[in-house]
């Protein structure tokens, strides 16, 4: 049993990108935040936090979540991926290579944690059609695009990624 | 923006979860995927000064057969409720109700339990609930007792939890391929539903429950009577509001409530399923 009295630190541990780290904070601090300000991961931007918008969006154990709406306490033990986390020695990861090739963006604030959705949502076989999606990507907003290239992006990476697995 | 300051206590059994909660009472929260506790707490309308992590708890996530009911384990994430084609093919009306609640992230990270203890009337999963005439099983120091849902809520965001006792499965009889409709009307797609509406046909007559349309999640008992008595859809719609007494707030006056109620009744009944 765990056992921390309010305004005292804990020490969590947790993978982020591979790398073990060890981050001594208050419960009550977010994932976000210990990411961005303890680990200096400032990938992950911070648009809403109020679970809304989807700029933080990262996986964890693979699966994409707000890291606004998650206690750091909550994921001791678990494995992060932030942006930073995605592109391997031979480059961007495909979900990245089509963002770029589809121009999906413009600004650039959400697409950190739209590619990092789209990682997810493409892992989990939502990216059956357009609809699908749209539907998928409904917890990430931008105030740029129209959606539109966003949409093809993740398409498009899916129809790559599927021909490199087969 | 983040919470106040709280104590932080991890359980790693219900009984220790039960023990903790025996040891603060109501200074105590439990949290499980958080999606109903921490955006409250951050916005500091709710402050417990201990938080009862269960996230160390194992054993309490599964769809399981039993007998003619499905037994859901408490912190089932919806994402998995979603995926779930045992639980497509028993009881289609909730596997579809947790594939419209939030987004994919939400799903990933919110449970059954949560959704259901948390006494939301505008949550999706306890309007399926109510459809389904499901029971909600709890364990509390004394052993476990089931709360048949007619019977657990009992005002807004007031539950029939004890304050030593923790939801520890959800269970609905199996449905089958029986009709059911769910509709859940917002203006965009990741906002709460203004009203929502789910609909399970049973024996001689079908269970509606409502979302959105008073203090708590509502059952729509006098168009269930009005669906025994065999009354045409039409006829039935227009009593999806009979029971209800919605508020007026920034989304819909309590009238555009009404009337968001009866339409999406019909729809429900001829089969709607909104996504």
């Amino acid at each position: 049993m765990t056992d921390v009295l309010a305004g005292h630190t804990v020490t969590v541990s947790l993978t982020v990108n591979g790398t073990a780290h060890e981050v001594e904070i208050e419960p009550r601090e977010l994932l976000v935040t210990v990411l961005r300000e303890r680990l200096r991961l400032t990938g992950t931007n911070i648009g809403c936090e109020t679970t809304s918008c989807g700029a933080c969006t990262v996986l964890l154990d693979g699966r994409s979540v707000k890291s606004c709406t998650v206690l750091a306490v909550q994921v001791h033990g678990r494995d992060i991926t932030t942006i930073e986390g995605l592109a391997g020695p031979d480059g961007l990861h495909p979900v990245q290579e089509a963002f770029r090739r589809c121009h999906g963006l413009q600004c650039g604030f959400c697409t950190p944690g739209m590619v990092m959705a789209a990682v997810s949502l493409i892992d989990e076989g939502r990216a059956t059609d357009e609809k699908s999606v749209r539907l998928a990507l409904k917890g990430n907003l931008c105030r740029c695009t129209g959606y539109h290239n966003i949409v093809q992006s993740v398409l498009s990476a899916a129809e790559v990624m599927k021909e490199a697995d087969a | 923006m983040i919470p106040a300051a709280f104590a932080y206590r991890r359980a790693e059994s219900v009984a220790e979860a039960i023990e903790l909660l025996a040891e603060y009472g109501d200074e105590a929260k439990l949290l499980a995927g958080g999606h109903s506790l921490l955006p409250i707490m951050k916005f500091r309308l709710a402050a417990p000064s201990v938080v009862i992590d269960l996230g160390g708890v194992g054993g309490l996530d599964y769809i399981r057969a039993d007998g003619d009911e499905i037994a859901i384990g408490a912190l089932t994430r919806h994402v998995d409720l979603e995926t779930s084609a045992e639980l497509g093919a028993a009881v289609p009306l909730l596997r579809h109700a947790a594939s419209v609640v939030g987004d994919c992230q939400i799903r990933h990270r919110g449970t059954i339990g949560g959704s259901v203890a948390h006494g939301d009337p505008a949550a999706d999963l306890p309007s399926a609930l109510m459809a389904l005439r499901g029971t909600v099983v709890v364990e509390g120091p004394s052993g476990r007792r089931e709360i048949p849902i007619d019977d657990f809520y009992l005002g807004f965001l007031e539950t029939a939890l004890g304050p030593d006792e923790v939801l520890v499965e959800v269970r609905v009889p199996r449905r089958g391929d029986r009709p059911w409709g769910f509709q859940k009307f917002r203006r965009r797609s990741i906002d709460w539903a203004i009203v929502g509406v789910a609909y399970q046909s049973e024996d001689g007559g079908g269970g509606i429950g409502l979302v959105n349309m008073g203090p708590t999640t509502l059952r729509a008992a006098t168009a269930e009577a009005a669906l025994r008595g065999a009354a045409a859809p039409d006829d039935v719609a227009q009593l999806a509001d009979a029971d209800a007494d919605p508020i007026g707030d920034a989304s819909a006056t309590p009238e555009y409530r009404r009337h968001l109620a009866r339409v999406l009744l019909a729809r429900a009944l001829a089969g709607g399923a909104s996504t």
